[in-house]
């Protein structure tokens, strides 16, 4: 099928990330084959795909958080600001500080709901009092939560509902101003009214950052995403606009996992 | 209600009956229920004991228990009266001394357990090495502690009194240390991680702080386990029949008082023994309900 | 499987120069390192070799301990050689010492410890885990972990004040009128009544470590996949044949391993013997008499030892008992980390 021109507007769209044969190893098995990407700047992007079949893995070599467990190991290429990532010379806490990440179940550190937003911040800049009441209250807002926690800002993070404990760590993760989020599944684990919220969220943090987010839920990437990835069985089986790859995927497997013929 | 129609419930049961051996089957019955009984009779057993003991040691401590006991020092040979005060004071002193010493050392070496103990060998040799000193006799740690410092000070002390009993307590302290980081879930290590955080702030600023309560725990059982431990004092803190606050010189103890007074052919030392054996029994009793109560751990996610 | 967007020459020319830009900028950020990261670095490499050092200074001990003991055992070591061990004689008066009548008292007590302990401690185990009703588990596991804590002393003082007297009474006569009638082992239960002795230290050791291996027990026992229980349930099994079948066989190494931790405790255990075991330099037939362990020998005589073979052949004493009780310890250590290797298999 020739790219149409649709297609060829968005390939000149400037990437965030450019993975280029990535493949990824559990021990000895390979688990992401030859993977080809580019995640737009600015944009949502959306992995699906059934269990097991890699998005999270693709996922966590974003921001080489497969580093933490010996055995597991990357190879390829993710290019990011000119530098490929996946190299034994990068940075990786200074790569995480502009990769955040969001992780599936909310993960409030041990302190209170301030220091918990105030603590990334700390790690790489050297605030005031002032200028840090200023990021915190920021971050919340931004991540919706300000309204709800200003009264209790000393209280712990753990005393929070599940969807303020996710919009915390959302808070937690924007409050460090990365390039790129990552959001590993943010709302499998919380009820539909806080996943209401945090897609409405998404939605208005993709003006400032590009963000990548794996779901299983097909319909939150039809409503969240500009771009989706399906993948299977460690492959990327088809990538593009959301809308496209939804009514008019190119490839049958695609076609038959949307429509739930199976998965 | 028997019933001639072959399809009727009864009769099937009937049928049924017939299968199932009897003899069989209450058989198996009998030895459930004697292997039953017999467990049953093991736990009355142990309670029996536990209750003899705690009640045999409640009714003479107490019969000693006077205001003379925490305000007298331990009387000589032949003499009435008297009291523990000079051992209440030394066990104390050397008991703070030992957690002081013990502490550091022990969540420090668990830290690297849990951060660094599945990367390599070393870390695995100490942590079946510790597991291995949790339960060494602690009179040989005595003699080695005996042979380090008072062999070569020439003298008996407190100081060398709270080291031997120090060494006794980091092995516990080191594993429950390990154990309680290592539960702390991977999703929140991770989360830490990814904001960019060194190693060494997400050890400590959030995984160590995630189990804080469990740790104090760990050194709350240590110091239990050490307030009672005789055998390691014998040859280095020695005992004083004096009051003595200075830790150079030796120290008197309640367990080795206590040891010595019961063997002894004098009433009043015996009941001092007795009271000072209830003083220590509920001090360590008392820590370990403290560490369940106060500073039960609950494992976030 | 190639499945990236196609590119047009011209979009290929608008990213190259967005590109290069990016690049440059790179360059210029990566070539300053921030100070935020470089004090991450230092803070690792601090973290890591101070927590390494105090990991460290455990073993070191443990070497410690073996070095010294060694040291101050060689004397006598020397003096006596290996006979050393098999010598029955322990005379300080002629500065004559053999290990044999110490190593004798502390295998036998353990041993009767162990020969007690091992199947109340398995009652108790499966009592709370099995049988034991919901509302009563919480505080007969506290009862049984709070007697663990218990310090040994009050176990050797309640032991001589207490049970010395009431065995001598009771049920010493009992055993000799019984069982020391029988042909073969009546040796064992015929001597002086005197409520004091091997037996008598066996018994009190054997109640100071029921709590402890009830405990490791009842640890291993819960492990045991509810899964497991309830296939055999299921079928039809009574209660006592699922501990039997499903609980016992699946837990068999964790079961060794919790008895052989009890028994290095037992080993090395002091003050809960030496008030009971009589402090007698000897070795005899009968379980009735008094003897010595080589804890009770050290916390006896150590103090008031004046020949410096004297001290020295304590210090082999020391030397023997600290590698039985590592011997023991690191086999049963080695079989409890078996058993959860093959719970991380499962």
């Amino acid at each position: 099928m020739p790219p149409t021109e649709q297609a060829l507007a968005h390939d000149a769209l400037p990437a965030a990330l450019q993975i280029s044969n990535l493949n990824f190893y559990y021990g000895a098995t390979k688990s992401l084959k030859n993977i080809n990407l580019s995640i737009k700047d600015k944009k949502v992007t959306a992995f699906i795909g059934p269990s097991g079949c890699g998005k999270s893995t693709l996922l966590r070599t974003l921001n080489r958080m497969y580093d933490l467990y010996p055995g597991q190991r990357a190879e390829g290429k993710i290019e990011y600001k000119g530098k490929n990532i996946l190299d034994a010379d990068q940075d990786i806490n200074m790569l995480r500080a502009k990769i955040g990440m969001v992780f599936q179940k909310p993960t409030p550190f041990p302190m209170s709901i301030y220091d918990n937003i105030a603590f990334g911040v700390r790690l790489y800049e050297n605030l005031s009092k002032g200028e840090m009441n200023e990021r915190v209250e920021w971050a919340l807002n931004k991540a919706a939560l300000w309204g709800e926690v200003k009264d209790k800002l000393n209280k712990s993070g753990l005393s929070l509902s599940g969807g303020q404990q996710q919009r915390l760590c959302i808070a937690r993760g924007v409050a460090v101003k990365p390039d790129v989020l990552l959001l590993d599944e943010p709302t499998s684990a919380l009820d539909p009214i806080s996943t209401a919220k945090i897609e409405e969220l998404i939605n208005e943090l993709k003006d400032d950052y590009t963000i990548a987010i794996v779901t299983h839920n097909m319909q939150q990437a039809a409503r969240c995403s500009d771009y989706t990835a399906y993948m299977y069985l460690g492959e990327l089986v088809e990538a593009g606009v959301t809308d496209q790859v939804f009514m008019n995927p190119v490839k049958k497997e695609t076609q038959d996992y949307i429509t739930g013929r199976f998965g | 209600m028997a019933s001639t129609n072959p399809n009727s419930i009864s009769s099937t049961a009937r049928v049924m009956d017939k299968s199932i051996n009897n003899g069989v089957y209450q058989r198996r019955l009998l030895t459930h229920r004697i292997g039953i009984t017999l467990s049953f009779l093991a736990m009355t057993i142990g309670i029996f004991f536990l209750l003899w003991i705690l009640l045999t040691l409640f009714m003479k401590g107490f019969n000693a228990f006077n205001i003379g006991m925490l305000t007298e020092s331990t009387p000589p040979p032949g003499a009435t009266g008297g009291g523990l005060l000079n051992a209440i004071v030394g066990s104390l002193l050397m008991v703070g001394v030992a957690t002081l010493i013990c502490t550091p050392i022990g969540i420090l070496a668990g830290i690297y357990l849990a951060e660094y103990g599945d990367e390599n060998w070393f870390a695995q040799l100490t942590r079946f090495v510790t597991d291995v000193m949790l339960s060494a006799p602690s009179i040989v740690i005595g003699l080695f502690v005996y042979a380090i410092f008072v062999a070569n000070m020439n003298h008996f002390s407190g100081w060398a009194g709270s080291i031997a009993i120090s060494l006794i307590a980091i092995p516990v302290i080191v594993r429950t240390t390990d154990n309680m980081l290592q539960l702390v879930p991977g999703s929140l290590r991770e989360a830490a991680f990814a904001l960019g955080a060194p190693r060494w702030k997400v050890a400590i600023l959030v995984r160590l702080r995630a189990v804080k309560a469990g740790v104090i725990t760990g050194v709350l059982l240590a110091v239990a386990r050490i307030s009672g431990e005789t055998a390691p004092l014998l040859f280095t803190a020695l005992n004083n029949q004096f009051f003595n606050a200075d830790m150079n010189k030796p120290m008197a103890n309640l367990p080795v008082v206590i040891y010595q007074f019961a063997m002894s052919p004098y009433e009043n030392w015996r009941a001092l023994a007795w009271g000072g054996a209830l003083l220590v029994t509920l001090s360590v009793l008392g820590l370990n309900i403290l560490s369940r109560t106060l500073f039960s751990q609950k494992i976030q996610g | 499987m190639n499945s990236s967007p196609t590119m047009t020459p011209d979009s290929i020319n608008e990213l190259n120069v967005e590109e290069v830009a990016k690049s440059a900028a790179t360059k210029a950020h990566s070539d300053s390192t921030p100070p935020a990261m470089r004090s991450h670095k230092l803070g690792d490499f601090i973290f890591h070799k101070v927590t390494f050092v105090f990991a460290l200074s455990v073993l070191l001990v443990l070497l410690g301990i073996i070095a010294s003991l060694l040291k101050g055992a060689w004397p006598a070591l020397h003096e006596f050689g290996p006979k050393f061990i098999s010598t029955v004689e322990w005379d300080p008066v002629n500065d004559q010492y053999g290990a044999l009548i110490a190593i004798f008292g502390t295998l036998t007590t353990s041993l009767i410890a162990l020969v007690i302990a091992f199947p109340v401690s398995f009652g108790i185990a499966l009592f709370l885990t099995e049988i034991c009703p919901a509302w009563l588990k919480r505080p007969l596991g506290t009862a049984v972990e709070l007697l663990a804590g218990v310090p040994s002393i009050i176990y050797g003082m309640w032991g001589l004040f207490i049970f010395a007297p009431f065995f001598a009474d009771h049920v010493q006569p009992l055993l000799a009128g019984s069982l020391g009638n029988v042909p073969g082992i009546g040796k064992l239960f015929q001597g002086p009544m005197i409520g004091i002795g091997i037996l008598a230290a066996g018994i009190i050791l054997a109640i100071m470590i029921i709590p402890f291996i009830a405990s490791v027990m009842r640890d291993v026992f819960e492990v045991v996949p509810s899964i497991l229980k309830e296939s055999a349930y299921g079928l039809g099994c009574t209660k006592w044949e699922v501990v039997r079948k499903i609980v016992l066989p699946y837990t068999k190494i964790g079961v060794v391993g919790g008895v052989m931790l009890g028994l290095g405790r037992a080993l090395g255990e002091t003050m809960a013997i030496t008030f009971v075991i009589g402090n007698a330099n000897r070795i005899s037939w009968s379980l009735f008499s008094a003897g010595n362990s080589i804890a009770s020998t050290l916390a006896n005589e150590f103090g008031e030892a004046d020949t410096p073979l004297h001290v020295s052949s304590l210090f082999a004493l020391g030397l023997i008992l600290f590698v039985i009780t590592l011997i023991v310890l690191s086999a049963a250590k080695l079989m409890l980390l078996g058993l959860q290797k093959n719970e991380g298999k499962k």
